[in-house]
């Protein structure tokens, strides 16, 4: 209700609010579109990451190399018409190698950190929901995973999925990222949970599992896609850091981490090698968080006025979630900005 | 007070203790030891093998549960093991903290003051040109992983000596003479041209990291009330905003900082590697690539004892600051 008031505010401006009573409202879909293509950074990021889509699924076959071939009369050629980015010390194209890692990154990327909110939406919203030791006992957890360092589990962890598909690093890599994304949901479930419409639920017998899907994570839907985005980030960068020391993707296959690490070794002559992996990376990742800026101001139009000014109960509260590392949903949102 | 910092360390080492035996158990049952034998030419006997691993309380015939009350019991009883090259866990590991803390301690305080003073400061400075420029640059250094940024530092680094032809830059090793004396005046200056770079790989991403918190607690608390009441009661802006405002938005942050105590420590592991110090990081890269379980386990009990620490710093810091937790 708050949020289409406010959306109508925001499409037809205050002053002619009592005409906008007789015309037809926007829907819901249709705003946050109209708001996120209004943010010029989000629609850019969009873009970009389309691009990327586009570059690494369909630019492989555009070029004549594919990344397993050698050329043997390129060693460590600088970039040129044959080999766009050049090649590498074997002879390999490096443009189809960058093509062949962003398709990794993007991928692991999308799936994983879309895993990684599901998961953490689930977790913290039976927490939030039940309370009482179901409460507890998952909030340990949350806490748990988090003095867990997930880079060094996943080191560990790594001679064991060595010889199995890279897809395994998915789940993997969400299993250690849900955590801080499960407290804020936990938190917005203890808050949902003694609003009317839930309370009506219960009292009608419904199952808890099935308010909490049917109820509490709809209408934390915003928040969670938000996070989502964020999450892309996240697992991109953690797939790239594990690949960089080897533990991630194996040779013959190839990750922008084991790119990046195998140009690094010659810093100073061959920086085509290493900039323009980097440069895939650091794009994508910026895009990526761009698009989660635009998402949050499409999505949550109270972010803008949580951000100005907090009400007493909210900072209250983040300050009793005092071993949180973000107590309120509120606070996020007027962190990423 | 003395009763609330107590409960939350009884907190903190249990989650500690766990993560740290969840480290060793992983690392026992996942990692394969005799591997570095059996790769060696002439091979030795199956026998040799393993007496080497039973000595080390690595082989992996023993139960895991068996390993892991003899390496718990070694560790009350302060003894980490043996490496697998032979050395000794405990005196390998006191050598690389120091490495680890030579690096980890300047960036820590620079990371986290520097990212609390910019994060105040462009919240006080809403939308004018310092905010800007540090929430644009903020946003980059976000987007770039640690070892993207340490990579770039050295490729500036490699141009900046050859275009002023000095060394200044040193981008590889701790010190140029390991084996000079410590506390020399040309030894401690060397030292310090060395760790510019990975101070700045460091502790630029937690500036990073800390001032997007820091500043959106900040224009929280510049909104509210008390600090009207504070402007009212006849402070000058900014007393009541350092001396109100920042104490109350320092809070939030300062918890920030145990759980980041961890990413530190990633962030160092790629530092580490890339300007070759051999600290705690490198170490832990060598050691999986050794499968050097106790090694390994030696690491999960510092990172451990790094939360442990950083969480009771968070907890002192929201006790000096916040009355309402003193009761």
């Amino acid at each position: 209700m708050t949020l289409n008031a406010n959306a109508l505010v925001d499409e037809v401006g205050p002053e002619s609010q009592i005409e906008a009573q007789n015309q037809v409202s926007t829907g819901r879909g249709k705003l946050v579109v109209r708001r996120f293509l209004r943010n010029k950074g989000a629609t850019i990021g969009l873009v970009i990451v389309v691009l990327m889509f586009l570059a690494a699924f369909v630019g492989p076959h555009l070029d004549q190399w594919q990344y397993t071939d050698i050329d043997f009369e390129n060693f460590q050629t600088a970039p040129s018409g044959t080999h766009w980015f050049g090649t590498t010390q074997t002879g390999q194209d490096l443009f189809a190698l960058t093509m062949r890692g962003l398709q990794k990154s993007l991928i692991i990327g999308l799936v994983a950190g879309v895993l990684t909110t599901s998961f953490a939406a689930i977790v913290g919203a039976f927490a939030g929901y039940y309370g009482g030791w179901t409460d507890r006992i998952l909030s340990w957890g949350i806490d748990l995973f988090l003095v867990m360092p997930s880079f060094l589990m996943l080191s560990i962890l790594s001679p064991w999925f060595k010889g199995k598909t890279w897809l395994i690093l998915i789940p993997l890599l969400a299993g250690f990222a849900w955590m801080v994304t499960a407290r804020i949901v936990r938190a917005q479930a203890m808050s949902l949970k003694s609003r009317e419409f839930v309370s009506a639920a219960r009292f009608m017998d419904v199952p808890g599992w099935r308010i909490i899907m049917r109820h509490i994570l709809p209408n934390i839907a915003s928040l969670l896609i938000i996070d989502a985005t964020l999450n892309v980030a996240a697992t991109i960068l953690g797939e790239v850091g594990l690949s960089f020391f080897g533990f991630g993707i194996q040779a013959p296959d190839v990750s922008l981490g084991t790119l990046i690490n195998n140009a690094q070794q010659d810093l100073s002559s061959y920086q085509w090698l290493l900039v323009f992996p980097m440069i895939c990376l650091i794009v994508l990742l910026l895009a990526v968080n761009m698009i989660g800026d635009g998402l949050r101001d499409a999505l949550d139009p109270n972010a803008q006025g949580a951000k100005k000014k907090i009400t007493k109960g909210a900072f209250e509260a983040m300050i009793k979630e005092s071993t949180g590392l973000v107590g309120q949903h509120q606070n996020v949102e007027a962190i990423e900005s | 007070m003395a009763a609330y910092l107590l409960r939350r360390m009884i907190n903190y080492l249990f989650l500690v203790i766990i993560a740290a035996s969840v480290t060793y158990l992983l690392a026992a049952f996942i990692f394969h030891p005799e591997n570095n034998w059996l790769a060696r030419h002439p091979q030795p006997s199956a026998a040799t093998i393993r007496t080497e691993l039973l000595s080390r309380n690595e082989w992996r015939g023993t139960s895991i549960w068996t390993r892991y009350a003899n390496w718990v019991s070694g560790v009350l009883h302060g003894n980490l093991g043996t490496e697998i090259g032979g050395g000794s866990v405990a005196s390998d590991m006191a050598r690389r903290i120091g490495v680890s803390t030579r690096l980890l301690l300047l960036s820590t305080i620079i990371g986290s003051i520097g990212g609390v003073v910019v994060g105040v400061w462009g919240a006080v400075r809403q939308y004018k040109l310092f905010d800007r420029v540090t929430t644009g640059a903020s946003l980059l250094i976000y987007a770039m992983p640690t070892f993207t940024l340490a990579i770039l530092l050295q490729m500036f680094a490699v141009w900046f000596n050859n275009t002023t032809n000095t060394h200044f830059l040193y981008y590889v090793n701790e010190v140029s003479d390991p084996n000079a004396p410590f506390w020399n005046f040309s030894n401690l200056v060397d030292r310090f041209e060395h760790l510019i770079l990975p101070t700045l790989s460091v502790s630029l991403g937690s500036i990073a990291f800390f001032s997007r918190y820091q500043r959106a607690t900040m224009l929280d608390v510049m909104g509210s009330d008390f600090l009207r009441t504070a402007r009212a009661k006849g402070l000058t802006k900014n007393q009541a905003i350092f001396r109100h405002g920042a104490r109350t938005a320092i809070i939030p942050v300062a918890t920030l900082l145990s759980y980041s105590a961890v990413l530190l420590f990633t962030g160092a592991v790629f530092t580490e590697i890339i300007f070759t110090w051999h600290g705690m990081g490198e170490w832990f890269i060598t050691s999986i690539g050794q499968n050097d379980v106790n090694s390994v386990a030696a690491v999960g009990i510092f990172t451990s004892i790094l939360v442990l620490v950083a969480g009771l710093i968070s907890e002192v810091i929201t006790v000096a600051l916040d009355p309402r937790v003193r009761v």
